[in-house]
């Protein structure tokens, strides 16, 4: 296994849906065992990186190397190998709705081990007691709130002991309260395991707190990286707009318009 | 010359679209054999698809078997072969009625359920985080419900033209007066073999296309509310044409 710094390595990669392209050139690498950070606007393709490094979609050009395995013609049958070395936590928890939030978390064992039933329900507890919620394993998701359906997501991700743990948006619509857990989650998780997270958010205070290392991304290219600190004085128009929440600067307030005056004098004639 | 033009379009659209079902239905066919290795989640899917629409279709069942012996004791008695009416009605219900409205309700009672179903694990990406977690969606959920309804649908069928037969029965002996005896026996004499293999190929071939139909819409559903709900129509009312157009081909086909 390559045992490089950089568990990822995105290389020149082009990535275009419609004929819009997405990312040109894309060149990223994200370290072993740290809380990479991933933000930007919302529209940057920071979901569109996540579905690329987890296969999701493939590139039109360029490499992308994930624990040392090329992505770009991977085999079904590979990438499935691959995936289950990582773990990824959705935006919603994307729970099974029908399971108890037990069977929740055993779905990946019973599906890709054979091991008897009382180890099964160890595992599935351990996970559950490490986000807090072994008590409410009987429950069914419907039941939960939306922290804690993000949390039991986070045991079922962590339930196969992934080498990458990788977060879409794990802060959007939580309470105060929640959130705080979610990021004490992370940061633990992540120490404890040994594993590499990868977290994608828009949350400049949240993840200021808990990264390592952070990449902007604006139209489809890595603006900035480096640690949080680091970004704060990054000497960049759209950095400063972005971490200090400016509603204008190189990402417009408003949306690509014909001439304001000549609109409104038109009389509501569409052209 | 645009009339054509759209014409060309509209067929080439519906050509695509029937050769990505087809594309599905291999994708199925392929994950089968290994799916066939949980015979559990079969047996749910039987359950959902097929025990939970027992109490309409016996319902229907019965009714449309009345109706056909009180039609038909009508119509024979003009002729003085009452007798017949066994016969009648079981041909019109093995060979006809059994299978197309059988398929019909299945289509309204299973298929938006499994269509709205898969388009809502679409739309709460319970399809994609089990992709993530490297287990294939089509063989773990998609196929276990297509082969539920395949086996489902011609169990149904078979319960409803037997309930249909004991509906007509129930009007033409025992309230239209028709001797029970000759009911009976002319119904065995003249109901051969071939009558209820046609029944039966029927039946199987709708089951297939009712599941097909609905599980390819709920798969490929937009995941937004609109999509699932704009899913189940189109689940519906292209079952429907589907087995109304295959049931002529079948019927001319066993001639």
């Amino acid at each position: 296994m390559n045992q490089s710094a950089a568990i990822i390595e995105i290389r020149n990669a082009s990535y275009a849906v419609t004929g819009r392209p997405v990312f040109a050139g894309l060149d990223m690498d994200i370290p072993r065992g740290r809380i990479t950070a991933i933000m930007g606007p919302s529209g940057t393709g920071k979901t569109t990186l996540l579905r690329l490094i987890t296969g999701q979609v493939a590139v039109d050009s360029g490499s992308i190397v994930v624990a040392g395995q090329e992505l770009a013609g991977i085999r079904r049958a590979d990438l499935y190998v691959l995936r289950r070395r990582m773990g990824m936590l959705f935006q919603n928890g994307a729970l099974l709705t029908d399971f108890s939030v037990f069977e929740n978390v055993a779905f990946p064992l019973r599906e890709h081990t054979d091991l008897p039933e009382r180890l099964i329900r160890q595992l599935v507890l351990t996970k559950l007691q490490a986000v807090g919620l072994r008590g409410a394993a009987e429950l069914m998701p419907a039941e939960l709130s939306g922290g804690m359906s993000r949390r039991v997501a986070l045991a079922r991700a962590i339930v196969m002991d992934p080498e990458i743990l990788i977060y879409d948006e794990p802060f959007v619509g939580l309470d105060p309260i929640s959130l705080g857990v979610i990021l004490r989650l992370i940061r633990r998780l992540n120490d404890a395991l040994g594993i590499t997270s990868i977290v994608v958010s828009h949350d400049v205070q949240e993840m200021s707190t808990v990264a390592d290392a952070v990449f902007l991304l604006s139209g489809g290219k890595v603006v900035a990286k480096g640690t949080p600190q680091q970004l704060q004085t990054y000497p960049s128009e759209i950095v400063r707009q972005f971490i200090g929440g400016l509603a204008d600067g190189p990402v417009p307030f408003h949306f690509p318009a014909p001439d304001y005056f000549s609109e409104l004098l038109a009389g509501g004639e569409k052209s | 010359m645009k009339l054509i033009e759209e014409l060309w379009t509209s067929l080439i659209e519906s050509l695509g679209a029937l050769g990505s079902v087809v594309r599905f239905l291999l994708r199925l066919l392929a994950a089968s054999p290994r799916a066939l290795l949980r015979p559990d989640l079969i047996a749910k899917q039987i359950y959902n698809s097929g025990a939970l629409s027992l109490v309409i279709i016996m319902l229907s069942g019965l009714f449309v078997g009345m109706v056909l012996g009180l039609q038909g004791f009508e119509l024979l008695q003009r002729f003085g072969s009452e007798e017949a009416l066994g016969t009648a009605a079981t041909i019109g219900l093995v060979k006809e009625l059994g299978p197309v409205v059988t398929a019909l309700l299945f289509a309204g009672r299973a298929g938006t359920a499994l269509a709205s179903e898969l388009g809502l694990m679409r739309a709460t990406d319970q399809l994609s985080a089990m992709e993530m977690m490297a287990v294939d969606p089509i063989r773990r959920v998609v196929v276990p419900r297509f082969l539920g309804g395949v086996i489902a649908m011609p169990l149904l069928a078979a319960i409803f033209s037997v309930i249909g037969i004991y509906g007509a029965q129930l009007v033409g002996v025992q309230l239209m007066g028709v001797d029970a005896g000759s009911f009976w026996s002319q119904m065995r004499a003249s109901v051969g073999l071939s009558d209820i293999n046609e029944g039966i190929v029927k039946s199987c071939i709708f089951g297939v296309a009712c599941s097909l139909i609905a599980v390819y819409e709920g798969y490929y559903a937009t995941p937004t509310a609109e999509g699932v709900g704009r899913a189940t129509t189109r689940t519906v009312v292209t079952s429907a044409v589907v087995i109304l157009f295959f049931d002529y081909l079948i019927t001319a086909a066993f001639l």
